[in-house]
């Protein structure tokens, strides 16, 4: 999932401060999942901006709206009938949201609520971690299911820096040596010939190197 | 018992202080509570194993929101207090109330009076 988090309320008030109505738009995906942007966090942002209108002594209308997916236009759509009615829309999306609904509605002001932090999976409640980088090229396949782009600080492709110590990285005792677990699971699925297999030097045209990225499917366009 | 506690206090009863969110917390001081305690069991004595001890986090996240927008974190407050304590409860509510007393009014109280709509 995409893994984000609210932003400081100061800089959320800073973006909304002259409004009178805004639209709070949450999501129903990622950021619903990781507890940044769904529903739930909708009501609460939408609580603690009324307070902090109020405390100041004005009044702030929240029109509270959680999209299925602020990725998808067909969704980011349902808001065309209201969104007039405000000053400005507040999106609690991934960057993607936010980019959306401020492409769909060309003359309102959009603004996002969260830092979109990465791509990642759930350790544990309330613990996310970095798993992909979305590289384009993908090298799973020869490193036993174990990213060496995402999870190696210096994203080696051939084996472990000098700093890999007793399995973890140099840049932090609390982040696992990414070699060091590739390896590891190599060995234990006795597939470590795999390793001493030469391959092209990787492709990083498709990593966003050569620009942003596009993918068209022709089966699938309407 | 016959114990009294202080009548500026509303209760409003959970099944355990693990269903309470952050929303209901909020909710209560933006509708103008000048304060407000979740009262658990002890903790290591939840019937649910951990019910209280997630509401404690959720009070400590919501105190950290309440201090970012102003209203000051010091307003919530979460007390266990054994269901059989009586004494302990009474006491508490004017604990609370004391304090509450001595912070003064939520800014969002004023508000309200003011006319600010919320």
């Amino acid at each position: 999932m995409i893994v984000a988090e609210r932003k400081p309320i100061d800089e959320i008030i800073g973006f909304v401060q002259d409004c009178k109505k805004i639209l709070l738009v949450g999501c129903n995906e990622c950021v619903t999942v990781c507890y940044a942007g769904g529903k739930k966090e909708v009501g609460i942002l939408s609580s603690a901006l009324k307070m902090a209108f109020s405390k100041e002594g004005k009044n702030l209308d929240v029109k509270e709206a959680t999209l299925e997916r602020q990725c998808d236009p067909e969704y980011v759509q349902q808001l065309s009938e209201y969104y007039d009615q405000y000053d400005a829309i507040v999106s609690m999306a991934c960057g993607v949201g936010v980019q959306e609904l401020a492409m769909r509605y060309l003359n309102k002001q959009v603004f996002p609520a969260l830092n979109t932090n990465f791509m990642g999976a759930s350790q544990g409640q309330g613990i996310w971690e970095e798993r992909c980088q979305g590289c384009g090229e993908c090298v799973l396949g020869r490193t036993g299911g174990i990213c060496p782009i995402a999870r190696c600080a210096k994203s080696l492709l051939n084996g472990p820096c000098g700093g890999s110590m007793n399995g973890k990285c140099e840049i932090s005792k609390e982040v696992d040596c990414a070699w060091q677990l590739i390896i590891d699971r190599l060995t234990g699925l006795k597939q470590m010939h795999m390793l001493e297999e030469i391959f092209p030097v990787k492709d990083w045209s498709p990593a966003g190197h050569g620009g942003p990225r596009r993918m068209v499917r022709e089966d699938l366009k309407s | 018992m016959r114990l009294t506690y202080p009548d500026s206090i509303r209760i409003i009863r959970l099944p355990c202080t693990g269903k309470i969110d952050v929303i209901h917390m909020m909710e209560a001081f933006r509708k103008g509570a000048d304060g407000v305690y979740v009262a658990g069991c002890l903790e290591g004595e939840c019937h649910y194993l951990a019910g209280n001890l997630r509401a404690k986090k959720r009070v400590e996240y919501t105190r950290k929101l309440l201090d970012e927008i102003g209203i000051g974190g010091g307003r919530l407050e979460m007390y266990g207090i054994a269901a059989s304590d009586g004494p302990r409860f009474a006491e508490v509510a004017e604990e609370m109330h004391e304090k509450i007393k001595a912070l003064g009014p939520s800014p969002i109280k004023g508000a309200i009076q003011k006319g600010v709509l919320l």
